[in-house]
């Protein structure tokens, strides 16, 4: 039983954190929103310079061989600091798929992500998905060799700038069946391809995708194009547990805004932070961002779980405390603010904001607290 | 990072697990798993087979009985202890006299008290609150005047836990009227059996009494049974009651909670279902596991920091422990409750048709009563966030 990071590991946190703070100033931020695509390729360039873009990948495929708790060093330091580059997307999620790939698809895309030259996008929500993976209507189709993919994909992360989209259609089966799921590589320029983006709410981009007789070949699907929800649910779940870690990291800063501000205000001709109905509030975000923190922890360790029901009602678990700390770390750091705090000159209201919109990513708390509890839950 | 146990320590959570298991009395396990109260033989009995197998105080100095064990293994023997369940040892003696006598008690005082106290042939209690002196601890008045080799302490102390079955108390008292609040405070070792001690049980509102006022008039004490120095007793105080949060999360406990949960909702039906399969009954109880589970590693992060930079000053991250502990405790006996449904209602006092076999209901609706206790005692959870407040965010 050990909680602290290694030498190595301390390095690695040292230096995310050394860049970011260099770079991710909250007006340098801004500029990096105005920039086309709504991000930074410097900053990406840097990603890529310090290795971050190859961290998960194995020494073979050109990466660092790293494991999920640098993930999720990453990820928190990410979360401090609001980051809109698409690492979530293109190393996690994209990267995710591809770690599960064959060794031909990790030759053509990796090397890519690696340098930073290519980014990824995961094309999986649909109009009346929510959040079961599973529910598809978009088709591929056999043809020839290969497929043709119609249907529509919507807030697809990042996905206006993606080089390569990753696809969920479905081969076979009705809508919401488990079977016939395949998962396939998509250039993003390919043609009959739809791409409308737009701003998120949390200062991020996304974009709704029509995919108009799309033809990929045989050599796109990742995995059994037939039985692919399995690689589905398991790179979902690496998501879940880097959002777990990226919320910690945000809520861990909103905290120390807060607290910060609260020292500072003055009314009544005392700092605000010396009246107990705010110290208890900003007592009660500190035992969130830790219950949160702990099984962020949990999270991260349950990505190396083998038994694949144990990891998933795992990371479900983890999601649900993460989505109940973030809405009251959130909105209470917020509230500790007052009036400045919906404002959106201070840097409170971006955090409030992207912790909002990552209890709306991969289910919130009671999708993930009814899978929790369908599984007759957690206590051994 | 590694969150999980090593094969040593798995090693000996089996084999705390197959002694509690086999040498704890299995009509004492019943009444712990059902709820219903211990007697103070069962606590004895209980204490002594620990001690025989020399696990009495795993967490004192090895010289003076201790174990030797790890942060992790001490963690593993009460989250084992409690899963089994078995008697919690009473903390007034192991955790909160033992621990101030070895730190700051003379050679005489270890030598007569500490092994009385492993084996339990003292029951403690503990003298602090006071009617006017609760959450403000250190306004307390009980007096203890120095008069030749003796104190002669007057005044009256409250809550005092279990107080009826004590041999000795052991007593925060003023013997500096005129120092600052504080500091003229001395922590004091007052044989029970004195003239001029009267105990006055309090019922408290699940019919049971727990409780009780002990007045102390005249009572007159060997000087020799003050500890450490004279008017330093806030410190040790403070000290104990740096040990007491450790162990309030109480994980173990609830687990075994949630396991007799869901024992009797799979065997209550709500309508043609056992109410287990109720979807909204489901997920409140989902929704504590959860938060058990985040409490468990949040305790297990501040049990491996400390085995790994010592011990020290408590860490007022372990005030997340005592209101999150409490917290879900007061949810799981209240979950409880609900399983009963109707037969939450009769009232059946200890000895009158309770224990009896088919009566699993009457103790639950008194445990959910008297569980209101555990987000008030050992510092209530608004003096802990004022702790978090001030000790971690320095507001």
């Amino acid at each position: 039983m050990d909680f602290d990071l290694s030498e190595e590991q301390r390095l690695l946190k040292d230096s995310v954190d050394g860049l970011l703070k260099s770079s991710y100033e909250f007006e340098a931020r801004k500029k990096y929103r105005a920039e086309k695509g709504g991000w930074s390729r410097d900053v990406w360039g840097k990603f890529a310079e310090q290795g971050l873009l190859g961290l998960p990948f194995s020494e073979d495929d050109g990466g660092f061989g790293a494991g999920p708790i640098e993930t999720m060093i990453v990820m928190e330091a990410l979360g401090r600091n609001l980051v809109v580059e698409p690492y979530l997307d293109t190393v996690v999620l994209g990267g995710g798929f591809l770690r599960r790939a064959s060794a031909e698809q990790r030759a053509a895309h990796l090397p890519g992500i690696i340098d930073g030259s290519k980014t990824m996008a995961f094309a999986q929500v649909e109009r009346d998905s929510r959040y079961d993976l599973g529910d598809i209507k978009t088709s591929a189709k056999k043809s020839g060799s290969g497929y043709t993919l119609s249907g529509e994909k919507f807030v697809v992360g990042h996905g206006d700038t993606a080089d390569t989209l990753i696809v969920t259609a479905r081969t076979a089966g009705g809508q919401r069946d488990a079977k016939g799921v395949g998962v396939f590589l998509v250039p993003a320029n390919a043609k009959g391809v739809d791409i409308k983006g737009y701003e998120t709410q949390d200062g991020s981009r996304a974009a709704d995708i029509k995919l108009n007789n799309v033809e990929v070949g045989a050599d796109a699907a990742i995995g059994n194009a037939e039985d692919g929800l399995s690689i589905v649910n398991q790179v979902v779940d690496d998501a879940r547990i880097a959002l777990c870690a990226e919320a910690v990291g945000a809520m861990e800063e909103a905290l120390k805004i807060s607290v910060e501000y609260i020292k500072e205000r003055k009314q009544f001709g005392v700092a605000i932070g010396s009246f107990q109905a705010l110290q208890h509030r900003a007592a009660d975000m500190f035992t969130a961002l830790e219950t949160a923190r702990s099984m962020s922890f949990l999270a991260s360790m349950a990505s190396s779980f083998t038994d694949l029901d144990e990891r998933t009602k795992t990371v479900a678990a983890a999601k649900v405390q993460i989505g109940r700390s973030a809405r009251f770390v959130g909105q209470g750091g917020v509230q500790l603010h007052g009036g400045v705090g919906v404002t959106m000159e201070y840097k409170i209201g971006h955090y409030f904001k992207r912790l909002t919109m990552i209890e709306q990513q991969f289910g919130d708390a009671d999708y993930h607290l009814r899978r929790v509890a369908q599984a007759g839950g957690i206590t051994e | 990072m590694d969150l999980s146990f090593s094969k040593e320590e798995t090693a000996f959570r089996d084999e705390v697990r197959t002694f509690f298991r086999e040498s704890l009395d299995p009509a004492v396990r019943k009444k712990l798993q059902e709820g219903h109260h211990t007697s103070k033989d069962d606590l004895v009995n209980w204490q002594r087979t620990l001690n025989k197998k020399g696990w009495a105080v795993p967490h004192w100095p090895q010289e003076y009985g201790g174990t030797g064990w790890s942060a992790a293994k001490q963690y593993i023997f009460l989250e084992e202890l409690q899963k089994t369940p078995a008697p919690p040892p009473l903390p007034f003696g192991v955790n909160m006299v033992g621990p101030v006598i070895y730190t700051f008690g003379n050679e005489q005082q270890k030598k007569h008290f500490l092994p009385r106290i492993a084996n339990m042939d003292d029951w403690w209690c503990q003298g602090f609150s006071e009617p006017g002196s609760g959450s403000d601890l250190a306004s307390l008045k009980t007096t203890a005047k120095k008069k030749g080799d003796t104190y002669i302490v007057n005044g009256q102390k409250t809550w005092t836990t279990l107080a009826q079955h004590a041999d000795w108390i052991f007593c925060l008292c003023r013997t500096d009227p005129d120092a600052k609040k504080q500091s003229g405070i001395s922590f004091i070792l007052i044989d029970m059996k004195s003239k001029g001690i009267t105990v006055r049980p309090i019922q408290t509102i699940d019919g049971g009494v727990e409780v009780n006022e002990v007045f102390f008039d005249e009572v007159v004490v060997p000087a020799e049974n003050l500890v450490g120095e004279e008017n330093k007793g806030w410190d040790y105080a403070k000290f104990l009651l740096g040990n007491e949060r450790v162990n309030i999360a109480r994980v173990g406990m609830s687990k075994e909670r949630i396991r007799r949960i869901k024992e009797l909702a799979s065997s209550v039906m709500s309508g043609d279902k056992p109410l287990i399969e109720d979807p909204q009954f489901r997920q409140k109880l989902a929704a504590t596991e959860i938060e058990l589970k985040a409490l468990e590693l949040t305790q297990m992060r501040v049990v491996a920091a400390e085995g790994k930079h010592g011990k020290g000053k408590p860490d007022p991250a372990s005030s997340i422990l005592k209101i999150k502990g409490s917290e879900i405790q007061q949810t799981l006996t209240e979950l409880l409750l609900e399983v009963t449904g109707p037969f939450a209602l009769p009232f059946m006092p200890e000895g009158e048709g309770q224990n009896e076999e088919g009566d699993w209901a009457s103790p639950i609706a008194p445990t959910y009563f008297n569980y209101r206790k555990v987000s008030i005692y050992g510092g209530s959870n608004e003096i802990q966030r004022n702790i978090i407040a001030k000790a971690v965010l320095g507001l």
